[in-house]
């Protein structure tokens, strides 16, 4: 019996708590009414049987103890009882409406990315609510103590109370910002677990995994192209993670990668949801960026790869969305399709205009162009501006051994 | 709900902006202005004399000192605000986007606290 309410509640727990927020209009009390309705399942489950539709149970034993716990508090705060009774006095109608009850997941979802909040109260606070992560285990992946994370979370539920921040799916005309909002934030879960992949802990690897959850859920409850982009640019990279690495969490090149070891399926799902969201025609950057490695990911070894196509795709990227970064990454593309010299023209053009010059990134490539066409002074100069810059253990590794192979 | 759309200007930028531009802007802020009252969601509303003009007051100890200036020396200088009606934060913020002085300054927009006086 205990293990069907612990499956009941990895499968439900969110729903239930994504409904309540709704019903009870607040994030603190529906999380404690969540918390006694499985506590009154424990109790009345073994004795009663578990009922045809736990979730109702759940959600209808969650809002009667919410009242009852308001109506008893109201005995010390008057304003308390008017908010029991408003609560009581919605109807079971609308508790149960299943447009509302189907759209409470992604209810919760916008409203923890809502960009009024700071950008760094929405990770912890969407893989808290959202995932139902522990505060200490996102403390742990953020590399944060679970006192400022938790701190985060607190204020971030303040202010959604304070200011009111509507528990709403935004209207047609708002969604694009409001779904960019989103998709950063699960973009960025996915970095945090992917960056640092050698040698670090499982609970990094666990954070992709929980951001490749978070944007399968979005896909199912909003198929926009750019949702299935995001999507299919984190099953893509993903595919690449154990070929990242080498055995001993050294960094491996892409064109070093042993690709027998990329995961085909990863791939197959991923290149599937790039080609429906380029047929949409209403795509974004994560779509492209997707294409990018779906390009990569057909290609057999380094030498075969469709570099032409790798910078038409860049072009476009830059024109939807114009950054130093983008034109870096196209520069790498053009040196690949055209030859070093003119990747190294165009990082050039990009230093001249003051861009990039902090990015460790940038003198990574001006570096490995100078070291191609043999100029290797120049080539060391780079890689030691690199070296002081970048900041992850594996990345300043590899740059000091291209130093060494560069006879320094 | 209400909330206060403060609108902040940097006074000091108001001289660059070229005339014509100024006077756009002011126009647009009067038709903004008109629509607002006439929507009924506008409780109160006022642009203020530049932060020159403010006089700084404190009471310690039952004594009053007068300084002169606004109270806290900021980029952007308050220039006026808004006191409006809205349902939620989503429709403050597409009410307070339409004042046209977010397009050279910035607009706050900050819940009021419900205090239960009448």
């Amino acid at each position: 019996m205990s293990v069907s309410i612990d499956a009941v509640y990895r499968a439900e727990s969110r729903r239930v708590l994504a409904t309540l927020i709704r019903l009870l209009g607040d994030f603190d009390r529906a999380e404690e009414a969540l918390h006694d309705a499985f506590a009154a399942a424990v109790e009345q489950w073994p004795r009663d049987g578990v009922p045809a539709n736990p979730r109702a149970w759940l959600v209808s034993a969650g809002r009667f103890k919410a009242i009852d716990n308001l109506r008893r508090r109201a005995r010390f705060d008057a304003s308390l009882a008017l908010l029991a009774d408003q609560l009581d006095a919605g109807d079971e109608a609308e508790v149960w409406d299943g447009e509302a009850v189907e759209d409470d997941r992604l209810r919760l979802i916008f409203t923890c990315c809502h960009p009024a909040l700071p950008a760094d109260a929405q990770v912890p606070l969407t893989l808290r609510e959202v995932c139902d992560l522990k505060t200490e285990e996102i403390a742990h992946a953020f590399l944060a103590t679970p006192s400022t994370i938790a701190q985060r979370i607190v204020r971030a539920k303040a202010k959604i109370r304070d200011a009111r921040i509507p528990y709403q799916v935004p209207a047609l005309n708002e969604l694009p910002e409001r779904l960019d909002s989103v998709l950063r934030v699960i973009y960025l879960v996915f970095n945090e677990g992917y960056s640092a992949s050698s040698g670090e802990t499982l609970t990094r690897t666990d954070l992709s995994r929980e951001a490749i959850r978070l944007g399968r859920l979005l896909l199912e409850l909003l198929p926009e192209p750019e949702v299935m982009g995001l999507l299919a640019l984190m099953l893509l990279h993903e595919s690449r993670r154990a070929a990242r690495a080498s055995a001993d969490g050294e960094l491996v090149l892409l064109e070093d990668q042993d690709r027998s070891r990329w995961d085909r399926e990863l791939i197959a799902e991923g290149s599937a949801l790039v080609e429906r969201a380029l047929t949409s025609r209403r795509f974004g950057p994560y779509t492209l960026q997707a294409a990018i490695v779906a390009v990569h990911a057909e290609a057999e070894d380094a030498a075969a790869t469709d570099w032409v196509q790798i910078v038409g795709l860049y072009d476009v990227l830059a024109r939807v969305t114009p950054s130093p970064v983008v034109e870096l990454n196209r520069a790498v593309a053009v040196a690949m399709r055209d030859g070093p010299e003119a990747g190294l023209a165009l990082v050039e053009r990009l230093f001249a205009r003051g861009e990039l010059l902090d990015y460790h990134l940038a003198h990574a490539a001006r570096a490995d162009f100078c070291r191609r066409l043999g100029c290797n002074a120049e080539a060391r100069e780079s890689y030691r501006r690199a070296l002081a810059l970048a900041r992850q253990e594996p990345e300043r590794r590899f740059l000091e051994r291209r130093l060494q192979q560069l006879g320094e | 709900m209400k909330y206060l759309c403060l609108i902040y200007v940097e006074e000091r930028l108001l001289d660059t902006v070229p005339a014509a531009e100024l006077t756009a802007i002011e126009g647009v802020w009067l038709d903004y202005h008109a629509s607002l009252r006439q929507s009924g969601r506008m409780l109160a509303g006022e642009a203020l004399q530049p932060a020159e003009s403010a006089t700084t007051l404190r009471l310690r100890n039952g004594k009053l000192s007068l300084a002169d200036g606004p109270s806290v020396d900021t980029r952007e200088q308050l220039a006026g605000f808004y006191l409006i009606d809205a349902g939620d934060l989503d429709d403050a913020i597409r009410l307070a986007a339409r004042i046209p002085q977010g397009r050279v300054g910035s607009i706050e927009v900050r819940p009021v606290r419900p205090l239960g006086l009448a």
